[in-house]
């Protein structure tokens, strides 16, 4: 489009790379070297010799424990979302009752419930249902606050399937259910994926619910074990921020593979 | 001709009719939404309900609460903690806004070109995105520690380095760390919505002689504007309830120079045991961010919006 390169918009960006590159730079060099030797060379020199003692440390301190709570819930929460939304946003779409107006409003101002405002009633219902330091008591609070978006954008893209090929299903004299599985299922795929990514980013970075509905090292999520690293050994930075790493590596490893579908499901609302 | 035309109207009309006057299509019932909603009800709505009845008890999370009326409400009218995290909340939340929106749009629009170098760019600019609030604060704190971290080595910029412990700086942190963090999201979004501007609006424009900056001020931006009413009000609702950030840069410290009504509530129910006056403030926080969506809700008209492609 422009013949011209913008020269001023290239120096910009160069800045803002500094801004992001330099601390990751900075992350990455500290968790391959000695804890000594970050303390002794600062954090902005390269490192001398490369260890990855930090990274096994972190296993030794059960990350990989927390790592499978993490995994747990992410699944369990990808599970609810993917079980409950699709046939609401179908209803939502296809409906016409008043009902369903309703529940649409009503997830449409949930959309506006933060989290935070809620731990409190929340931590009363999952201790009086016995669920506190449990991990199921993490799971169902946060899937139930990922549903909003997700039926957001489910419904958004199953609007868009054309009302002929919904007359085309009923002149075969397909019920509900069949045009749900053989129609609206397999012509919102891209939506679908959407919603799984970003249910699963909520639940991998989910870290309030963890954090007051949980107690005990068993029931540990990556996240909350991130934090409680920075509240009792906060001196071993090599050791910290090679735990920062180790949680963001799949959701990395997702960004290499399927960017697109990520970056949809970071989206969420924004993208729609 | 003149006959033609009643007649493609009316097979229109018919088939239109078989559709809706219903024999042929049968639609889901209610029935389908209600799992979801039930869940929704009890795991979102029930517990906004339940604060609500919270805020006039008594309670220290261990026995059964007590009913007290107003006394919560009472003592919170007064409380200057309160009324400073109000205050604190709104500041941090405009300088957000202030300081990301320009920077995502400048970004976003300069993402949005296909330039291969642009590309591989904003692949990097997107890695923050990657990491949660969690991991960005740790990351952060960690840079910022005044004894091992960036601060002691570049004195010459930071002076003493202990930023979080004064409360102009530590705010200047709050807000910083929150760009770093978000931005790129929002870059995303205006990167979207950048590359949905028809072209032909920018080859008109170009043909009347207007050159990169005026096509920017008089094109692109007007064509944003959905997408910034939609980004600000995720910063504001995002910058309301900021809450990892805090609890992992500051404490909500020096003293309470940055305890923000989201810390200042968890502070009260989990680290006082006061959950009667947790939830009080709590409901404070629902209020405002209930407000602020109803208003998006009207503002953009996401409840009568028809198609994904509307409203971008």
């Amino acid at each position: 489009m422009r013949r011209r390169p913008n020269y001023l918009a290239g120096l910009g960006s160069l800045v803002w790379l500094f801004l992001v590159g330099l601390p990751l730079y900075v992350m990455l060099a500290a968790t391959l070297q000695s804890q000594s030797d970050y303390s002794e060379n600062g954090p902005l020199s390269f490192p001398k010799h490369f260890t990855f003692s930090n990274y096994s440390q972190d296993f030794h301190n059960g990350f990989g424990h927390y790592f499978l709570n993490t995994l747990l819930v992410t699944l369990a929460v990808v599970a609810i979302v993917l079980a409950l939304v699709p046939p609401l946003s179908y209803a939502i779409v296809r409906s016409r009752g008043r009902l369903t107006g309703a529940a649409f409003r009503v997830f449409l101002l949930g959309l506006a419930i933060p989290a935070q405002a809620v731990i409190v009633p929340m931590f009363y219902v999952i201790s009086k249902a016995g669920l506190y330091d449990n991990l199921i008591g993490v799971i169902l609070p946060t899937a139930a606050f990922s549903m909003p978006v997700c039926a957001l954008v489910l419904t958004g893209v199953m609007r868009d399937i054309t009302p002929d090929l919904y007359e085309a299903m009923a002149m075969d004299g397909a019920p509900p259910w069949r045009v749900f599985f053989q129609l609206v299922l397999p012509l919102s795929k891209g939506g679908l994926s959407t919603i799984v990514v970003f249910s699963a980013l909520q639940a991998w970075n989910g870290f309030l619910f963890p954090l007051v509905l949980t107690q005990s090292d068993s029931s540990k999520v990556v996240t909350l074990g991130l934090y409680n690293f920075q509240t009792e050994h906060g001196i071993d930075i090599p050791g910290l921020l090679a735990a920062v790493v180790l949680s963001m590596l799949p959701i990395f490893i997702v960004y290499l593979f399927a960017r697109r579908a990520l970056v949809q499901g970071l989206m969420g609302v924004g993208g729609k | 001709m003149t006959t033609t035309i009643p007649r493609v109207a009316r097979r229109r009309t018919t088939s239109r009719s078989t559709g809706r006057s219903g024999a042929a299509v049968i639609r889901p019932s209610f029935a389908w939404a209600v799992p979801a909603t039930l869940f929704f009800v009890l795991f979102a709505v029930l517990p906004l309900v339940l604060v609500a009845v919270l805020s006039f008890t008594s309670w220290d999370g261990i026995s059964s609460p007590e009913f007290v009326g107003v006394d919560n409400w009472k003592a919170l009218i007064h409380d200057h903690t309160m009324i400073q995290s109000l205050w604190l909340s709104v500041v941090i939340t405009v300088l957000g806004v202030v300081v990301q929106t320009p920077l995502s749009i400048l970004l976003g629009v300069w993402a949005a070109g296909k330039q291969r170098n642009r590309a591989v760019l904003s692949a990097v600019y997107f890695v923050p995105l990657l990491l949660s609030a969690t991991a960005v604060s740790v990351l952060w704190r960690a840079l910022l520690d005044p004894n091992f971290g960036v601060p002691a080595q570049a004195k010459w910029l930071f002076g003493d380095g202990n930023l979080l412990g004064m409360q102009k700086s530590a705010i200047g942190v709050l807000v910083f760390v929150g760009a770093w963090q978000y931005t790129p999201f929002h870059t995303l979004i205006y990167q979207g919505a950048t590359r949905a501007i028809p072209q032909v609006l920018y080859q008109a424009a170009a043909i009347d002689g207007a050159g990169t900056v005026r096509q920017f001020f008089h094109i692109t931006l007007p064509q944003l504007r959905n997408t910034m009413i939609t980004s600000m009000i995720l910063m504001v609702v995002g910058g309301l309830t900021t809450f990892d950030t805090v609890l992992i840069l500051t404490q909500g410290g020096p003293g309470t120079d940055t305890t923000i009504s989201a810390y200042y509530m968890y502070q009260r129910a989990f680290k006082s045991f006061d959950f009667g006056g947790g939830s009080a403030i709590a409901l404070v926080l629902v209020l405002v961010a209930t407000i602020i969506s109803l208003i998006v809700v009207r503002v953009s008209g996401y409840d009568k919006m028809r198609s994904t492609s509307e409203g971008l």
